[in-house]
């Protein structure tokens, strides 16, 4: 469901780069209704050239969900059984990550380049005294697990680049997502090196019901237990009365 | 159909969702079991978040077993008296259960000890009620032969004695107080109505005729899942109240054909039918502690203990 909505952002000029972005976005939010089922998002947009172009450039647009500390635990046969022995804590992992390039990472990205920007998952995802021996292990198994439930990947080639100028990718926002600011980041390359690059947000919140459900169940907990409850008798009850009358 | 869940935050299949509902409420109706011990591991498959998994299935069992207990009612199967000395007993068995529970959670390795103890009761209440009831079956199609259900053990010579005029008991209120403490500390534990226990236990050590047992469990049931709903939405806020509606409506509607079910069977049949499946769930839960699971790795969200 792509929305024709369209914004152009970023027209701010910024007069040291000879090569700078202009960006759209299908839609500039996510409203998670009772049917959400995923969102399809459109991130297109231009290279502003001052001089004429030297080639050899290169698209890199990133897509994250909010950090969150998260806990990867190990297990191992003790006692003829598998029990949790180690556990890492993770301090920072995007909920969600999607990296889309206009050609093979490994060729357009230096490594001190990722270093400094952060682009591959394993340089987002935060781990600082994690409390493990091979920390390596537990964050590969972090990526591993997620890549496999869909909220990670990193697909090579998925950028449109036309005539060095215009780009235009698609993502897939997953059904299982959570809600937060999502932050798009496009890098243009060269050489390994980012020439340019933009970020911009996608909010991405419940919106009518499950809006109202969820803060119930925040800020009136006991409250919200009660409907809970009561919604169980009433539902209980009526399902009773309705057989009972169809077997008169 | 697809379906956001607001609290899980996860989008499921809404006729998936009311398949599994609908199957517990069948087994809820026949049996007198909450389901809980059924439902959880049926929504971790489905993907929803353990934690929301458990505080939801309570809700929805407070309402499978209300639509249940009123089939009994009209049946005049449910001994109100020795529900409410059990209810007694449960709460205050789940308010222990409920500290020693978090006890254990912060030593961690709550999740083996909640496996390892379904293994333990699953197994033992479940090959108990298979090896009793072939035995009773086999000993009523002999002719002659007489089921022997009234014997005389220490529960008569206690003291507190009250008439239980439905289950056609004259026992001290002692053994069913324990009963339900003891019911109420694993419910709180394992995170069920704890139906599956309770039922052998009256059957067995209290010596109630099966009929009215389960409208009695059920009873009993629903005060106990409704205290520990409560609980969960109060501490955590993980009760999904669209994932426990569309449960809900499944399982309703299931509590009723099973309860008809129910009536149609008899008894042994009954206890068969139910020693099986608690047999079957605990070899399942018993292969997944013994196998090699397909991802060493497991994922928790926050800071887990």
């Amino acid at each position: 469901m792509i929305r024709a909505l369209a914004l152009l952002l970023g027209l701010a000029a910024a007069p040291l780069a000879a090569e700078e972005i202009v960006l759209g976005l299908s839609q500039d939010e996510v409203a998670i209704t009772a049917t959400f089922d995923g969102d399809d998002i459109l991130v297109f947009g231009a290279v502003k050239r001052s001089a004429p172009d030297p080639g050899g450039l290169d698209v890199v647009i990133a897509v994250s969900g909010p950090l969150l500390p998260a806990t990867v635990r190990e297990a191992e046969r003790r006692f003829g059984i598998w029990i949790n022995t180690a556990s890492a804590a993770i301090d920072a992992a995007p909920s969600y990550y999607a990296v889309a390039t206009s050609a093979p990472l490994a060729e357009i990205l230096s490594e001190t380049e990722d270093l400094r920007q952060s682009i591959t998952l394993p340089r987002v995802i935060r781990s600082v005294g994690t409390g493990v021996d091979s920390p390596a292990d537990f964050t590969d198994a972090l990526i591993r697990i997620r890549a496999g439930e869909g909220l990670y990947s990193l697909t090579e080639g998925a950028v449109d680049f036309e005539q060095d100028t215009l780009f235009r990718t698609g993502f897939a926002l997953p059904a299982n997502l959570i809600e937060g600011n999502y932050t798009i980041r496009i890098f243009l390359l060269r050489g390994g090196s980012v020439v340019d690059r933009y970020d911009t947000v996608l909010a991405v919140q419940k919106v009518g019901l499950e809006r109202w459900l969820y803060n119930l169940s925040q800020e009136l907990p006991a409250a919200y237990g009660v409907l809970s409850l009561a919604l169980a008798i009433a539902a209980g009850w009526l399902a009773s009365a309705a057989f009972a009358r169809t077997r008169r | 159909m697809q379906i956001y869940l607001p609290i899980a935050e996860i989008s499921a299949d809404a006729l998936l969702l009311l398949g599994i509902g609908g199957i517990v409420g069948i087994l809820s109706g026949m049996f007198g079991v909450g389901g809980g011990f059924l439902i959880t591991p049926l929504l971790f498959i489905a993907g929803i978040p353990p934690a929301v998994a458990v505080a939801t299935s309570a809700n929805q069992i407070v309402a499978s077993s209300f639509s249940a207990v009123l089939a009994h009612i009209r049946r005049r199967t449910v001994d109100f008296r020795m529900g409410s000395v059990l209810l007694i007993g449960g709460l205050v068995g789940s308010a222990l259960g409920v500290m020693l529970f978090n006890l254990l959670l912060s030593l961690g390795q709550v999740d083996l000890l909640v496996k390892l103890c379904y293994v333990v009761f699953l197994g033992t209440v479940g090959a108990l009620m298979f090896v009793e009831s072939v035995r009773a079956l086999r000993r009523s199609r002999r002719p002659g032969a007489r089921p022997v259900r009234k014997r005389h053990t220490w529960i008569q010579s206690l003291p507190l004695k009250i008439k239980f005029r439905v289950s056609g008991l004259y026992i001290s209120v002692i053994p069913p107080l324990l009963v339900g403490v003891s019911v109420g500390v694993l419910a709180a534990i394992m995170g069920v109505g704890g139906g599956f226990i309770m039922v052998p236990a009256m059957i067995y050590l209290l010596g109630m005729p099966t009929k009215v047992v389960i409208g009695t469990s059920l009873f009993q049931i629903i005060f106990v899942t409704a205290f520990t709903t409560m609980l969960h939405a109060v501490t955590n806020q993980t009760v999904d109240i669209v994932l426990a509606l569309i449960l809900i409506v499944g399982g309703v509607v299931g509590a009723q054909i099973g309860a008809r079910l129910g009536a149609r069977l008899g008894a042994e049949q009954l206890r068969i039918l139910l020693a099986l499946l608690v047999l079957a769930v605990c070899a399942q839960l018993a292969l997944s502690l013994l196998l090699r699971p397909a991802e060493l790795y497991s994922i928790a969200s926050g800071f887990g203990a």
